[in-house]
């Protein structure tokens, strides 16, 4: 479906774009519908996880809507979001929530995708005093500034890896660990490195590699040299999907042998299908899967709403579009508690959310962060040369045992 | 931790092999663009564009089923018409204005490039797998990837190939002169709107190559052309116009102080040390002309 779904989405938002431009008499409640503002990336780099952020957020509002909407004083309102398409360019983002704002009279947001598009948009929506509920921002950097409307569904990014070296002291019989570790220089990564280094500290884990890869940067070799010479026993990388497939490629190519491999968007960069084999017992990070057992009202369990996202957009749900699901929730739940439209009254009421969606438990820490969610990790596991992604952590959800060490290059088929 | 690579030879080994085989494919993405920017004064800035573009043609090959490497073949092909195209439709317009506006004009291209790209592949890191497993040396301390050797191979190759064509052939010949005096060349004979043409489609084929390479050896994602534009700049800038040798000694010898720097500065200043370097030469190049200058006072 992808590029005429694309073309067409761009398309339409284009058209939504012209009309509203006509009527900047939008207002933050029309007749029956609560109109919420979002700029996302339709196009640019971030275009398909942009995707993912729109498909969740749709089919959440067409769920509220169909099972009767937000109830205010006791009349039922429906809920309508305008788009703009951001470019995946922070600036633009920026400018368009600006729009949104004061052209649209937008009162309400839901956020981009990415952490950088967040933290663009964040100061705006801040300036405003605008709630937003973002599902897609994770970098701590969001959580530490004092923001005072701004809630994240998501477990912050620092949270990301922990839980790996948590494993692999575990493993070692509760002594440290030896840590190495590449991180991109973006918000998001570093901030998961952020999370390693504490992890270190209190497990008493010595980091032996410390890489910072630069954004244009490709190649691996060098870091993975480094650790065939010094043999570690877990080795850390994230860099969004660029980084889970050059690291699993050149892993593989220069039979790099660790015990351990933890990673971040290896679903994102659909690893076990690109890589197949090769990929296998990579551990991963990930917000959500479909086999964890939370549950609501509107989309049953995780799995049911898998089933009903792949029947209404054709493919299997990322984190990335059942956390943007679960944004409306929170919201519909607000709006229900505070009665009224009033801004401060609605961010009253999200300051106090404490619920469970299918996506997880909900309820936001004083930065805005949701502290009632772990993080999950799940391992590549492979049968012939069918690879798929299966939880080992937390032990609750688990589908699976944690398999270590990874055996050798020389001994796998 | 800094100075690992001395403690253990073998790092310093795996370090030089790692930068040379790097570098020779850079250097065939540079020697289009020196070519093209000898022959026609044009800076393309959607040279990494059309070296992903050639990534995709070896990836939309992987997806049917048809080994990537046959890429190689079938890329530069396609792209030497895609370049041709490019020539007749956009650089032509801007081929005798000033360098600022072809390189506005190429800025252009390439953010199309990337739009369409998006478009028609969508906006994933992809990947395309040739098996060509591994190269162990020195009891399994240095490893390298056949799929990187199979690419420096593939690259000197053409680069080989290109070098005699330019000697021998007549539309080489043709490049040459149009090169080195556009207006004599066109008073004897000498066709230069086919020339030029020519040149672009070559370089495009060049991109090609290097692009179904970088496809089986690296990632491929619509926007990370402009690293292979900029690399390849700083290439022909260190190694000068229309000298192969000299682009494929500048190519080997960034990737080998890329490699090298990140060892022993860290990974995060290879970058920055290989601007470094280009400040550097470039310095030292204003130097040398201004003494020249004063010579000639």
């Amino acid at each position: 479906m992808n590029k005429i779904a694309k073309l067409f989405v761009t398309f339409i938002s284009a058209i939504t774009l012209a009309l509203v431009s006509f009527s900047s008499s939008f207002a933050k409640v029309e007749g029956e519908y609560i109109v919420l503002g979002s700029a996302i990336s339709l196009t640019g780099k971030y275009s398909s996880n942009g995707v993912h952020t729109q498909n969740g957020y749709n089919m959440a509002v067409e769920r509220i809507n169909k099972m009767g909407g937000v109830e205010v004083q006791g009349k039922k309102y429906k809920f309508e979001i305008i788009y703009y398409d951001d470019e995946s360019n922070p600036k633009r983002a920026a400018q368009l929530a600006e729009r949104l704002i004061k052209q649209d009279g937008v009162h309400y947001m839901l956020g981009p995708y990415s952490s950088g598009l967040t933290k663009a948009i964040a100061p705006v929506t801040e300036k405003y005093k605008i709630p937003m509920v973002e599902a897609n921002g994770a970098s701590r950097s969001l959580f530490t500034k004092g923001y005072k409307y701004l809630f994240a569904v998501l477990s912050p990014a620092n949270q990301y890896l922990e839980v790996a070296i948590d494993l692999a002291v575990e493993k070692n019989g509760g002594k440290g660990v030896k840590i190495a570790q590449a991180f991109e220089q973006d918000a998001f990564s570093q901030d998961v490195r952020l999370g390693i280094l504490d992890a270190a500290k209190r497990t008493g884990s010595e980091i032996i590699i410390d890489d910072k890869l630069p954004k244009e940067l490709n190649d691996m070799a060098a870091t993975l040299a480094k650790v065939k010479a010094t043999k570690p026993d877990v080795l850390v990388v994230s860099g969004h999907t660029k980084g889970a497939l050059t690291a699993i490629r050149q892993i593989s190519e220069m039979k790099v042998d660790v015990p351990m491999l933890a990673m971040t968007h290896c679903d994102a960069a659909k690893l076990s299908k690109q890589h197949g084999k090769k990929s296998e017992f990579a551990l991963c990070a990930s917000q959500w899967h479909k086999n964890l057992s939370y549950k609501d009202k509107f989309f049953g369990s995780g799995k049911k709403y898998a089933k009903d996202f792949q029947k209404e957009f054709g493919y299997d749900p990322p984190y990335q579009s059942a956390e943007s699901s679960a944004a409306l929730l929170v919201f519909k739940d607000a709006f229900e508690r505070a009665n009224s439209f009033d801004r401060d009254a609605v961010r009253d009421a999200l300051v106090d959310t404490e619920m469970q969606t299918f996506y997880g438990n909900i309820k936001f820490g004083p930065g805005g962060q949701n502290v009632a969610k772990p993080m999950i990790l799940f391992q590549v596991r492979c049968k012939g040369d069918d690879c798929e992604n299966r939880v080992v952590a937390p032990t609750k959800w688990a589908s699976d045992k944690f398999y270590h060490p990874i055996p050798k290059w020389s001994e796998r088929s | 931790m800094d100075f690992l690579i001395f403690k253990a030879p073998m790092l310093m080994v795996q370090a030089s092999l790692d930068g040379i085989l790097l570098g020779i494919l850079f250097a065939l993405i540079a020697y289009g663009m020196a070519l093209q920017w000898g022959v026609m004064n044009i800076i393309n800035i959607a040279q990494g564009d059309l070296v992903i573009l050639g990534g995709y043609i070896a990836y939309t090959m992987y997806l049917a089923g048809i080994h990537p490497a046959w890429g190689v073949i079938v890329s530069p092909i396609i792209m030497y018409f895609v370049g041709w195209a490019l020539y007749k439709l956009v650089i032509n317009k801007v081929v005798d204005r000033d360098l600022f506006i072809s390189i506005l004009a190429t800025f252009g291209i390439a953010i199309v490039f990337q739009q369409l790209m998006n478009f028609i592949f969508g906006a994933d890191v992809v990947v395309a797998q040739s098996e060509y497993g591994t190269t162990m040396l020195f009891d399994n301390s240095v490893t390298l990837p056949n799929s990187k050797i199979f690419s420096a191979f593939i690259s000197v190759l053409y680069a080989i190939g290109l070098v005699i064509y330019m000697k021998k052939s007549k539309l080489g010949r043709a490049i040459r002169a149009t090169a080195q005096n556009a207006r004599a060349a066109k008073i004897l004979g000498v066709d230069t709107e086919k020339v030029y043409a020519a040149t672009f489609g070559i370089n495009a084929a060049l991109c090609g190559i290097a692009g179904a390479l970088i496809s089986i050896t690296l990632t491929l994602h619509p926007y990370v052309g402009l690293p292979y534009t900029v690399r390849s700049f700083m290439i022909v800038i260190v190694a000068g116009l229309g000298n192969l040798p000299a682009v494929a000694v500048s190519g080997m010898g960034l990737g080998l102080f890329e490699e090298f720097a990140d060892y022993i500065l860290g990974t995060e200043f290879r970058i920055g040390a290989v601007f470094m370097l280009l400040v550097l030469i470039l310095v030292y190049r204003r130097f040398k002309l201004s003494k020249k200058r004063e010579y000639l006072k």
